[in-house]
């Protein structure tokens, strides 16, 4: 037995690693931040934001990839949003266990796990080649609706949940079927929570650019894209290019770091929107 | 005993009584599909036929996941498995030669498949620790208030685009790195390991911390009872407990390091050579997939090997994903 001395010193060399950990942690995000802020600031201004880029993207601001990254965004929920919520009631109203079940909530747990530059290669062969969409807005926003499609399955199926049993016993004995009470009554009372995790997967999807490399980003365009088969500008995707195929790298140095000032003000602040109506419900059912 | 039974058949019958009453007020407001149709009906003890059809509605769009991943799965093995035609598959998965675009082409993908797997193992030999360190501190050590705050950070931490991550590791760790070790160029394993670390914690601290704090508060009670100190009770009772829980949640943060893209894209230097060394470039499936598919003519060789990489990709992550899924059930039957 070793005595109580060693162990309490232990104890206290134990708490003090795990502080340092996190303490170490948080300095490195704000070393960071703080770097990428001090590059980039200096080019942004109100005009960052409403000008397109220019000159061979040594110069100008980021409106067209900002404006297709919310594009892509809202094709992809348009098509997203419908479908996952009608799996996730499946999941939470409908099914009673089984095989089948079984088989459709793994395959949404596999679908969560599939690196994105394989929904890219999907969204390529399926949208673009197969259904002759060709590379575009719709190709690349479908592809994004794939790869969000677990994510709002699974917010949609908790938020189900979590409406109380009497809600739905109270309409039956009302006399509603199990539609009027799906809809009348259950749905009302999940919609908040189903809005937040749909703004939570924003979040996710603003951000990602291996699945639109191939489906519908475009290295350059003139224009915000007027159609759903027009190619479109994406914010992460224009980074990239920025990034490695830049013509004259002193010039867009800021621009880089002020386009990832936008992206990350952007997916930051629709997902701690998204974070903290979630905490608002929570509490608001007492949990 | 015999009373609770009672009361229990008491309730059943209540609700029958509740049911039968619904389907009959059900079947007057429906009107056509009424009460006599309701018998037939197998699925939905009641209401009209309204209900059964949005019933099988709902049934049918929920299949899209499974449809989805049937897609997936069959658009890479009907484009990667020609490129067997070219090249026998040993030599594929054991060629030390990646010239896809040769006359005639190499496709010996030995040299991505190494740069995947030492990436991935690399990056969980830094993520790991300090990820599933972060969740004992959080979910145990840390006051409440501040655990609300972390959990928050790490959420939030969570949803930085990998491309945030993949610039600077370009811009700002490579010429670090190229400086601190006097060597080529800083784009290499290390880089994007020490990226893809850092871009695995919040998910692997996220999951870990879920998993201690569902650990349950009187084992904690009786582990100090017993006169523990806080970290015995942390390493002796709370973490052996979310052990099933902890390593589903590495598994997953494997996986997610696994299959991304524009990190290794960016950082790791893009060289299809065999890494000897952590200060060696390299260039992974997915960045190979990522860098080529743009130039590559659909339906070439090159397009089929692309294919096929993503194939291999596939398998090594539903394998993962597979494995984790079997942690978590063996965990809940304990």
């Amino acid at each position: 037995m070793k005595s109580v001395a060693a162990r309490k010193f232990k104890d206290t060399l134990a708490t003090w690693f795990f502080c340092a950990a996190e303490a170490a942690l948080v300095l490195l995000i704000v070393c960071v931040a703080y770097f990428i802020f001090r590059e980039g600031h200096g080019v942004l201004s109100w005009n960052f934001i409403t000008e397109a880029p220019s000159d061979g993207m040594t110069s100008g601001g980021v409106f067209t990839p900002l404006i297709g990254t919310i594009q892509l965004v809202a094709v992809s929920m348009l098509a997203a949003i419908p479908i996952g919520v009608a799996a996730g009631l499946y999941f939470a109203e409908y099914s009673s266990g089984g095989r089948l079940a079984d088989l459709l909530r793994l395959s949404i747990r596999s679908l969560a796990g599939v690196p994105s530059v394989i929904f890219g290669l999907f969204g390529l062969s399926l949208f673009v080649v197969f259904m002759h969409f060709g590379s575009c807005l719709l190709s690349a926003g479908l592809t994004l609706a794939c790869l969000s499609l677990p994510l709002i399955v699974t917010a949609s199926e908790q938020a189900f949940l979590a409406v109380p049993q009497d809600y739905r016993d109270a309409s039956y004995a009302l006399g509603a079927t199990k539609w009027q009470t799906i809809t009348r009554v259950v749905l009302p009372s999940a919609a908040p929570t189903i809005i937040t995790g749909a703004i939570l997967s924003i979040g996710r999807v603003a951000g990602e650019t291996a699945p639109i490399m191939f489906t519908g980003a475009a290295y350059f365009a003139p224009d915000v894209a007027k159609s759903v088969f027009s190619q479109v500008m994406a914010l992460p995707y224009h980074i990239y290019v920025l990034a490695t195929s830049s013509t004259d790298v002193n010039a867009t140095r800021p621009i880089q770091y002020g386009a990832i000032i936008v992206l990350l003000a952007f997916v930051l602040g629709v997902s701690a929107v998204g974070v903290a109506a979630r905490a608002k419900l929570e509490a608001r059912n007492g949990r | 005993m015999s009373h609770n039974g009672d009361a229990v058949l008491d309730k059943t019958d209540w609700t029958v009584k509740l049911h039968g009453a619904a389907r009959l007020v059900a079947g007057k407001e429906a009107g056509p599909g009424g009460p006599g149709r309701g018998n037939k009906m197998k699925r939905s003890s009641f209401g009209g036929r309204g209900d059964l059809i949005a019933a099988r509605a709902i049934f049918c769009i929920s299949t899209a996941g499974v449809i989805i991943m049937a897609f997936i799965i069959m658009f890479l093995v009907a484009n990667g498995l020609p490129a067997l035609r070219e090249t026998p598959l040993h030599s594929i998965l054991l060629g030390f030669d990646w010239y896809p675009t040769e006359e005639p082409p190499a496709l010996g993908m030995l040299p991505l498949i190494a740069g995947t797997l030492a990436a991935t193992l690399l990056s969980s030999l830094i993520g790991l620790p300090v990820a599933l360190a972060l969740a004992v501190f959080t979910a145990e050590i840390a006051p409440k208030k501040l655990r609300e705050v972390f959990k928050m950070m790490m959420e939030l931490l969570g949803f930085v685009p990998s491309i945030v991550l993949g610039f600077i590791g370009m811009q700002i760790l490579a010429p670090a790195l190229q400086n601190r070790f006097n060597i080529a160029t800083g784009l290499n394993l290390l880089n994007a390991s020490l990226l893809l670390g850092f871009l695995i914690i919040p998910v692997v601290a996220s999951l870990s911390e879920e998993a201690l704090s569902s650990v349950p508060r009187e084992l904690r009670d009786a582990s100090y009872a017993l006169g523990a100190t806080r970290w015995e009770t942390i390493s002796k009772v709370v973490v052996p407990g979310a052990k099933s829980g902890m390593i589903s949640a590495s598994l997953l943060g494997m996986m997610r390091s696994l299959g991304e893209t524009m990190i290794v894209l960016m950082a790791a230097g893009g060289a299809a050579v065999l890494p000897k060394s952590i200060m060696d470039p390299i260039r992974p499936l997915t960045s190979t997939i990522a860098a080529e598919m743009g130039e590559t003519p659909v339906g070439g060789v090159h397009y089929h090997a692309l294919f096929f990489a993503g194939l291999i990709l596939m398998v090594i992550t539903l394998a993962i994903n597979l494995l984790s899924m079997l942690v978590e059930r063996r965990g809940a039957q304990k």
